[in-house]
């Protein structure tokens, strides 16, 4: 039997080339990164060598036919629709994870745990038709009419449109579409917290509210911030159910019950017709980049956050 | 001593209630979407649906199935997830035992999550132009490569998440009896991490079934089903998205039909991965 067994030799090469395919492998997503932006800035360069990128970002027109490429009404499309979502799910997504880490019986995790799976796993599309079934309906008929008799002097909750696609339902549905995420991470960054901080705010007399409120949220802070960051990044480049539910005009919004054009709808939308006007796939491939470089943004400063804190494990 | 009630008992109560609220919310969101494409998918799906591809004037309401975008769908995400998982196990298997803690390992780390970051249309596009640049056309090979870069960070990641809740004395045994990492890795690793590899294998599936904004420029849409790597192919998200946006209510039936089947695939997908992460992860020490 000793015969097929390999010999010191062998298993040393064997080690040595092992060891060379990990290096190689290991700089497979670094290498994806750079290529990914690489390769779309590319294609937006057209674009920038006819006009500056602030005329760009600032222009509001949105005519490809006459060659006028506005970004603004996107980009603003983009960060309304964010903002909404991100307004509504933290709250119950903080108070639900703190729930779970300082009061839950293991039965309510065990619960709780397959219903965040499930939310996490349904496809956006699944989100999308949803809102189109029941959000867009509900915002239309129900809490439109509402806002605008007792709080329509407000700008932000006016309405100028009878239907129901709008912010606030692209909101509503992103809220939902983030909240496993928001929950999962928060829990996560609290479970890092140790537990003589618990013991020694209860054993001063504090409440359990005054110990989360006072010790473990200042102290987990960073962590639970970026976990709000992250899970904004994820909002921004929600495509799918955000499109089906937001009324895709490109205008600048004034209110949340008006319609937006969120960024990457307008690269879903157009895809098809890019290729037949000049300078059109460029300014669709340079949405792709902006929405990229943002993301890449808050991703990465969420992430270098977020990995500091878990390690405190 | 007699108890007095004070403002914090008081904020105590508050708190609790508006975070018994906040868990009802869940629950009843996901209650609320399931009943929602329960209640209407079910009345429209029918065995035609499943069984049959569009029959010519299927998106007027005429007769057909959606098993196009039923199979289109399954191919994509199969082989997505088989290219995927091959570039993956070793990334995981070796990002732990050869990098460990090295300022190196932390940078693939941070790109791993970064890459998970990237929203999917920004995949879809990618995955287009890269398609350009070589001469493709919308095809089912475009698309599962596509598909396969969204699922390579998700995999690794959840295979990564097992591999360091290991033992950490069953790796450093393993060495003390004098085997090389390599051994390591591939014998003692491999057997500790098998019920990470069930549960990343079924969860980047299920990502991968249900992503629609990647397979829209790549995959393209098709009546037929697909035959060759180099056709388009149709898939379920897709198919819910075009047809939900159809004039005709009979049509629209069929996307409710659709997101149902779409559904059930990714709940049984889930569920199931909780299950056989189980049942795998019984032999593996603790």
């Amino acid at each position: 039997m000793g015969d097929f067994s390999p010999t010191l030799t062998q298993r040393q090469a064997q080690e040595r080339t092992a060891r060379r395919v990990v290096f190689v492998l290991s700089a497979l997503p670094l290498v994806l990164i750079i290529y990914i932006t690489a390769a779309l800035f590319t294609r937006f360069w057209p674009l920038l060598e006819q006009y500056s990128l602030w005329d760009l970002l600032i222009g509001t027109q949105w005519y490809p036919m006459q060659g006028k490429f506005g970004f603004l009404p996107f980009i603003t499309g983009t960060l309304w629709v964010t903002a909404v979502g991100v307004f509504l799910a933290v709250p119950p997504c903080l108070l639900t994870a703190f729930y779970l880490s300082e009061y839950a019986r293991p039965l309510t995790r065990v619960l709780l745990k397959p219903v965040l799976d499930v939310l996490a796993a349904l496809p956006s599309v699944i989100y999308g038709v949803w809102g189109v079934l029941a959000v867009v309906p509900f915002v239309g008929n129900q809490l439109r009419p509402v806002f605008s008799q007792y709080l329509g002097w407000i700008p932000l909750f006016s309405s100028h449109q009878p239907t129901g696609y709008s912010i606030l339902a692209g909101g509503i549905v992103l809220a939902v579409m983030i909240a496993p995420f928001l929950i999962a991470v928060t829990y996560e960054v609290l479970m890092t917290a140790p537990q003589d901080w618990r013991l020694g705010s209860l054993g001063l007399g504090a409440t359990r509210w005054q110990t989360i409120r006072y010790v473990l949220f200042r102290q987990s802070l960073p962590g639970i911030l970026a976990g709000v960051v992250l899970g904004t990044s994820r909002a921004l480049g929600e495509t799918m159910a955000v499109l089906m539910v937001v009324g895709n005009v490109p205008q600048m919004p004034r209110s949340i019950f008006d319609a937006a054009y969120p960024l990457p709808a307008l690269i879903a939308n157009n895809y098809g017709e890019m290729m037949s006007v000049p300078l059109y796939d460029a300014a669709l491939l340079g949405a792709a980049v902006l929405l990229l470089v943002i993301v890449l943004a808050f991703n990465v400063a969420s992430t270098l956050v977020l990995q500091r804190v878990l390690a405190r494990r | 001593m007699k108890f007095r009630w004070h403002r914090r008992h008081w904020s105590e109560i508050i708190v609790k209630l508006l975070m018994y609220c906040s868990v009802g919310l869940v629950f009843a969101s996901l209650a609320v979407i399931l009943w929602t494409i329960v209640s209407k998918g079910l009345p429209a799906l029918t065995w035609e649906m499943v069984s049959q591809t569009p029959k010519g004037g299927f998106y007027l309401g005429k007769e057909g199935g959606i098993l196009n975008a039923i199979l289109g769908s399954l191919y994509l995400a199969g082989g997505a997830t088989l290219i995927a998982f091959v570039f993956s196990l070793p990334l995981a298997l070796f990002l732990e035992t050869y990098l460990g803690q090295s300022r190196w390992a932390n940078w693939v780390r941070l790109s791993l999550d970064v890459l998970w970051g990237i929203p999917s249309i920004v995949y879809g596009a990618f995955g287009f132009i890269l398609m350009l640049s070589l001469g493709m056309r919308a095809s089912l090979l475009g698309g599962i490569l596509t598909l396969a870069l969204l699922e390579l960070p998700i995999m690794v990641r959840a295979m990564d998440e097992v591999i360091r809740r290991m033992p950490y004395d069953l790796e450093q045994a393993a060495l003390a009896l004098g085997s090389t990492k390599w051994e390591v890795a591939s014998r003692v690793v491999l057997r500790q991490m098998l019920s990470g590899i069930v549960t990343a294998i079924l969860l980047a599936f299920g990502r991968g079934i249900g992503d629609a904004a990647s397979v829209l420029f790549t995959a393209g849409y098709t009546d037929s089903i697909p035959t060759s790597l180099m056709r388009p192919a149709a898939s379920l998200p897709l198919a819910v998205f075009f047809q939900l946006g159809t004039p005709f209510p009979q049509v629209q039936q069929r996307a409710y039909a659709a997101a149902l089947i779409l559904t059930v695939i990714v709940l049984v997908v889930s569920l199931g991965s909780r299950f056989l992460a189980a049942q795998v992860g019984k032999f593996s020490v603790k």
